[in-house]
């Protein structure tokens, strides 16, 4: 049998749920794993992206450690998928492009009742946030999209054994949604 | 016997008066579209209707059926030419669909889905413009609006009202509500009125009734919007085929 697909993934600004959808496609997953391997991925707990064939991202980009995965991810994958409408849009925390990264800040950490005496989190650990949230396709090439918040088991593994076996993934009525 | 155009190798009859989109839909064939409305006056702004005759683009929603045209609309050239003006209207506005409270009933997503937009594609403006909570019962959402002036007809040519405008041009044209201080509270509009029920997208909501439809069972959940438009067109010899609204083109 020909050499298995190797596949990374990693959530970015995202909540995890697309990886949750993906791990609904259930008992399939073992079919899967006859085809591809899991690289760098929340799954496997590998660290770093090694040379691989499809990388399949979660969430936008909003802070600098996002960048400089979204680029290891660019680097080391030949095929590259956004997955779910926060990588696709920059979705729920690009609720906040229409405000300024300041008075954000302010309100939640200095301003808000509860916090009076709160400050605004320094520590050099944290990746700073970026003035914008970013869809990931305004930061690298993206080559495939599958929408969805998150989009379903059914539609990612379409997507993907349609992928896999040299088809343009196409998703149809009923598993091609944007909520 | 009534004349007949050919649609994409298809004869299709028409009455005179009818445009190329009421003949087409009326016959079965649906051409994608999302300012056209059967009730209304067409406004040719979207240009999702475009289609080729003799080779040039038209609008079909306002261009009149005549015989022995020979027009072509489900081809690849326009398909991606619609796919390209849905992902525009997406980067324009501000369309978080899984929070919208028209999501699975709205026109636009639902064309999204039957031309396989998979993303906008283009970098998204994020622009920045704030809801019209004001009135009691209707919330304005201003994000999501593609300026099909829809309310603005369905207001002043049935409601008698003219509670919304467009104002501005290019990029900065935006919808207005008309009262002096700019705040649906202080306009005349009703739940009854027609402005409420033709938004396309999910700017004029009524409140405290959002998200009571589960998923799985919204409008275009069941069916594609191609198919839910032919359903909804008016046909051949029904009482209201061709509107009362629509002087002009009937
Ligand atoms: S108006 Fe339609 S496209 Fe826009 S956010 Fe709502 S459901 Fe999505
Ligand atoms: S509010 Fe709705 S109906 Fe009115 S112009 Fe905007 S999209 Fe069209
Ligand atoms: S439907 Fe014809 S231009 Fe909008």
């Amino acid at each position: 049998m020909s050499k298995k697909l190797r596949i990374a993934t990693t959530s970015l600004a995202g909540c995890f749920g697309c990886h949750m959808s993906i791990l609904d496609i259930d008992e399939r997953l073992l079919a899967l794993l006859e085809l591809v391997e899991f690289d760098r991925s929340p799954i496997t707990d590998i660290k770093h992206c090694g040379p691989c064939d499809i990388g399949i991202i979660e969430g936008g980009i909003c802070n600098a450690d996002n960048v400089h995965v979204l680029y290891e991810f660019r680097k080391s994958c030949k095929i590259l998928i956004a997955i779910g409408s926060c990588a696709i849009t920059g979705g729920l925390p690009a609720q906040r492009n229409h405000l300024d990264l300041e008075s954000c800040l302010t309100e939640v950490y200095l301003t808000e009742p509860g916090l009076a005496h709160g400050h605004i989190p320094n520590d050099p650990e944290l990746p700073l946030p970026l003035d914008k949230v970013h869809p990931l396709h305004e930061v690298v090439k993206i080559d495939y999209f599958i929408p969805g918040c998150p989009p379903s088991g059914d539609a990612i593994w379409k997507f993907l054994t349609d992928l896999i076996a040299g088809k343009t993934p196409e998703l149809g009525h009923g598993l091609i949604k944007y909520d | 016997m009534s004349d007949t155009f050919q649609l994409d190798g298809a004869s299709v009859p028409f009455e005179p008066g009818q445009t190329v989109m009421q003949a087409a839909l009326a016959a079965g064939h649906y051409i994608p579209h999302l300012c056209y409305h059967p009730e209304f006056k067409p406004h040719g702004s979207c240009k999702l209707c475009t289609v080729k005759i003799g080779g040039r683009t038209a609008a079909s929603c306002t261009m009149p059926a005549e015989a022995g045209l020979n027009i072509e609309s489900d081809i690849e050239e326009l398909n991606a030419l619609r796919r390209t003006l849905v992902q525009m209207l997406f980067a324009e506005g501000n369309h978080f669909c899984p929070s919208c409270e028209k999501s699975g009933n709205c026109m636009l997503q639902a064309l999204g889905y039957d031309l396989e937009v998979h993303t906008a594609g283009f970098r998204h403006m994020y622009p920045d413009r704030p809801l019209d909570a004001s009135h009691p019962d209707i919330l304005l959402d201003f994000n999501r609006c593609i300026l099909c002036e829809l309310c603005v007809r369905a207001s002043g040519e049935v409601d008698g009202k003219n509670v919304f405008a467009l104002s501005g041009r290019g990029i900065t044209k935006h919808l207005v509500v008309n009262a002096e201080s700019g705040l649906l509270k202080d306009t005349n509009i009703a739940l009854a009125d027609k402005a409420m029920h033709v938004c396309p997208v999910g700017v004029i909501l009524p409140k405290r009734v959002g998200f009571s439809v589960p998923i799985g069972k919204r409008k275009y959940d069941q069916r594609p919007i191609s198919a839910q438009a032919l359903d909804d067109a008016p046909r051949q010899g029904d009482a209201g085929g061709s509107c009362a609204s629509c002087e002009g083109t009937s």
